[in-house]
């Protein structure tokens, strides 16, 4: 009977208006329409849903705290697996893990356990959060390098256990993706740094503007005091097409693009000093959330017409179906089966229109997908002031190059034990990016809590304790 | 915070600050750079160290009025401070005893070009300095790179100080006396920098130049930094911000530089509104 009632759709601002402000696009549930959502689940024995969860958040648990209208204790169950609910319930892609297993989803729409999440994360913050526990200290002290995900999750979890964390940020601001990437309008930057705030109610040592490799090495790090090192820096160095005119003014990778507007607020020049120019016509290169981001932030900074240009179809774009029906709704337009071959600027340096080439899809490639085939002869020009790359990051060589004795695979990332994020060196960890590639939040927070459960191990055994 | 310690006018509208700054201190090295935020809205700019005082735990910036950002960093006074000051970053110079070496310097480009003839001439090289600038007024650090060359030559474009003409004419002027030169450094505005590539080039004589491009983070992330060296794409945060100046596109790196220019015109009239930075 329950599952006859329909999925509660989020309440979004609208799609005209929002195109034009930076403020959040999905609002979130009402306590009322949590309920109602929360009452849809079947609370399944051998809930499929957890399995789908790269933290195991025990899901029918904190969705049963909240038919009961105990928000709080929803939070709590969520806060015992997941340091950052009020992120993970806004940008994990919970259509391809937990939602995808649950057994409504079979026949009709899974219960919406990400917007439930964020539901029970929000009402908690809104009533002041509540104070996590952290066991006596060990004694132990632990490096973090790096603020996003997977070093913000690693960070806690060491901090709950009693060691001793240090939180090395490269940035002037902690919070790594969450904060120079993801847009403002899908993840407010005061949600971010609320859910920071907490990590530094439980001991966790914050220092930013440091650049290990730079300023200190791993190796110095462990003879200077530190038990342990965790590596989490991240995919930050952006891919380019290696096409012609790819280095004219009005070409940005989408990090420098979404850096300059998240970040620096540039959104807010002058009053920021952040400059970014956008043209009225604005191409985005790739088919994943962070072009998607792109161009929708493009949009709201003001340009008449966005388009995605990705090379293969709808189908095999790699961005959240979510994603790509917001950028739709607000305008965005897509150039599908569609790559520039040569980016074109005039006397000035400064970009004016990109040469494209369309293609169609032939025989599915190693990544299972069709693979786009040239249509010869299918050249076509298209008027465009700023080109943004969005086809992904390759991991940050600065740490890696310094650290001697780290075993890295051919694409630079850090190799690490999968169940336990040990490197090739004694007492140094890695997650997130810098050893998956370029994931999502929540893959990273999952390396970074294996990486955790292993250090602590290691700490209480491997050493005098 | 990070504090000034020390500030010191070099010439219109070119200050020499000391900023409190012990872990960059600790490790900066010639050739290497920083990037300062100086106030919550303000950009994050790359400057390039002067000097630094491990013991003090301060590193010496020189910075000119030539933008908005600029001005604002030149108005900081002792007792203020710096939001943000990162470093060290980039590739520092390759110091060895490479023989005799010329280190050119033009306008504010003298003062990058301290550290690294210092570290030269301490490697045991012959260092002839070759210094330039419009006028004598203009003209930094002289006293502080005569006590680390072992040469000196002065250039002015309008011959009010040392001889008249540019750091070429002053380089053709060492060659004339048939000194061998093994490399180069050059440093200074972009147009300087070519102007060196260019007239050494022919004369097959290793050049050495550092590239200040527009950066955001400075530590490989953001890519605004990039430019073309030997046809390849390089970005000047972590593979510069020293490059074969016979290998760089400067007329790209020309036009990349000024393309936030009128947005930069529209932030700098609000200089004198603000100064105090909000």
């Amino acid at each position: 009977m329950a599952a006859k009632v329909p999925r509660h759709d989020m309440p979004c601002q609208d799609p005209a208006i929002r195109a034009k402000n930076f403020a959040e696009v999905a609002l979130g549930y009402s306590p009322e329409m949590a309920i109602e959502e929360a009452k849809r689940c079947l609370m399944c024995k051998n809930p499929r849903c957890v399995e789908g969860c790269p933290v195991g958040v025990d899901i029918p648990q904190f969705i049963g705290e909240i038919v009961q209208g105990n928000f709080l204790g929803g939070a709590g169950v969520i806060k015992s697996k997941n340091t950052l609910p009020a992120i993970c319930g806004r940008v994990c892609p919970q259509e391809s893990q937990c939602e995808m297993k649950c057994i409504l989803g079979d026949k009709g729409e899974p219960v919406a356990i990400g917007r439930l999440e964020r539901f029970a994360a929000d009402y908690e913050m809104a009533q002041g959060g509540c104070p996590m526990e952290v066991a006596p200290s060990t004694g132990k002290r632990v490096a973090v390098i790096g603020g996003g995900p997977a070093g913000l999750t690693c960070a806690a979890e060491l901090a709950r256990a009693g060691h001793g964390v240090t939180l090395l940020e490269a940035l002037h601001v902690v919070g790594g993706v969450l904060m120079y990437g993801i847009p403002e309008f899908r993840l407010p930057k005061i949600v971010v740094q609320k859910e920071i705030e907490v990590l530094r109610q439980m001991g966790v040592r914050i220092e930013v503007n440091q650049v290990v490799g730079k300023v200190a090495s791993v190796d110095e790090l462990l003879a200077g005091g530190y038990d342990a090192v965790f590596v989490a820096t991240g995919a930050g160095l952006p891919y380019f097409m290696n096409i012609p005119g790819e280095n004219l003014g009005g070409v940005y990778s989408a990090n420098e693009f979404l850096t300059r507007s998240n970040l620096m607020r540039a959104y807010d020049f002058p009053r920021y000093a952040t400059p970014l120019r956008i043209g009225d016509r604005v191409a985005v290169i790739g088919g994943g959330n962070v072009a998607m981001d792109a161009a929708r932030t493009a949009l709201r900074l003001g340009a008449e017409t966005v388009s995605i240009v990705y090379r293969r179809s709808r189908q095999e774009m790699p961005a959240r179906a979510e994603e790509v029906y917001h950028a739709e709704e607000e305008g965005i337009r897509f150039a599908l089966l569609t790559s520039p071959v040569r980016i074109n600027g005039d006397d000035k340096g400064s970009v004016v229109g990109m040469t494209c080439v369309r293609y169609e899809l032939g025989e599915p490639d190693g990544s299972g997908r069709r693979r786009p085939v040239l249509i010869e002869g299918s050249d076509y020009e298209m008027p465009v002031q700023t080109v943004v790359m969005a086809i992904g990051q390759g991991p940050n060589p600065l740490v890696t190059k310094s650290t001697p004795g780290l075993e890295l695979d051919k694409r630079g990332n850090i190799v690490a034990d999968e169940e336990t994020m040990a490197t090739s060196k004694p007492g140094v960890y890695a997650g997130g990016d810098i050893v998956t590639g370029a994931a999502t939040v929540i893959l990273a927070m999952g390396t970074g809590k294996t990486a955790a459960r292993a250090i602590d191990v290691y700490l209480r055994k491997g050493k005098s304790l | 915070m990070y504090q000034v310690v020390g500030q010191k006018s070099l010439a219109d509208s070119i200050v020499m600050l000391d900023i409190e700054a012990p872990a960059v201190a600790a490790k900066a090295k010639p050739g290497e750079f920083v990037i300062v935020r100086q106030f919550e809205n303000s950009e994050r700019i790359p400057l390039t160290i002067m000097d630094f005082d491990r013991v003090r735990g301060t590193v010496t910036i020189v910075v000119q009025d030539v933008g908005y950002s600029s001005a604002l960093i030149a108005k900081a006074r002792e007792g203020e401070a710096f939001v943000d000051f990162v470093g060290p970053l980039g590739r520092p110079t390759e110091i060895e005893n490479y023989g005799t070496v010329l280190c050119v310097g033009g306008g504010l480009g003298i003062a990058p070009i301290f550290p690294i003839a210092r570290a030269l001439k301490e490697a045991g090289n012959h260092v002839i300095s070759v210094l330039g600038a419009r006028s004598k007024d203009l003209l930094i650090l002289e006293e502080e790179m005569a006590g680390v060359s072992s040469e000196m030559v002065i250039m002015t474009d309008d011959g009010s100080h040392g001889q008249k003409g540019f750091v070429t004419h002053g380089i053709q002027s060492v060659l004339d006396r048939g000194v061998e030169v093994d490399v180069i450094w050059a440093i200074g505005p972009m147009i300087m920098m070519r102007s060196v590539a260019n007239f050494t080039r022919p004369l097959g004589i290793k050049t050495i130049v550092s590239m200040n491009p527009i950066m955001v983070d400075g530590t490989g992330m953001c890519g605004a930094c990039r430019l073309e060296v030997g046809g390849e794409m390089k970005f000047a945060c972590v593979e510069g911000p020293e490059f074969d100046g016979h290998l760089v596109d400067f007329e790209l790196a020309m036009k990349r530089a000024v393309f936030f220019k009128e947005e930069e015109a529209l932030a700098y009239t609000r200089v004198e509104d603000e100064g105090e930075g909000n």
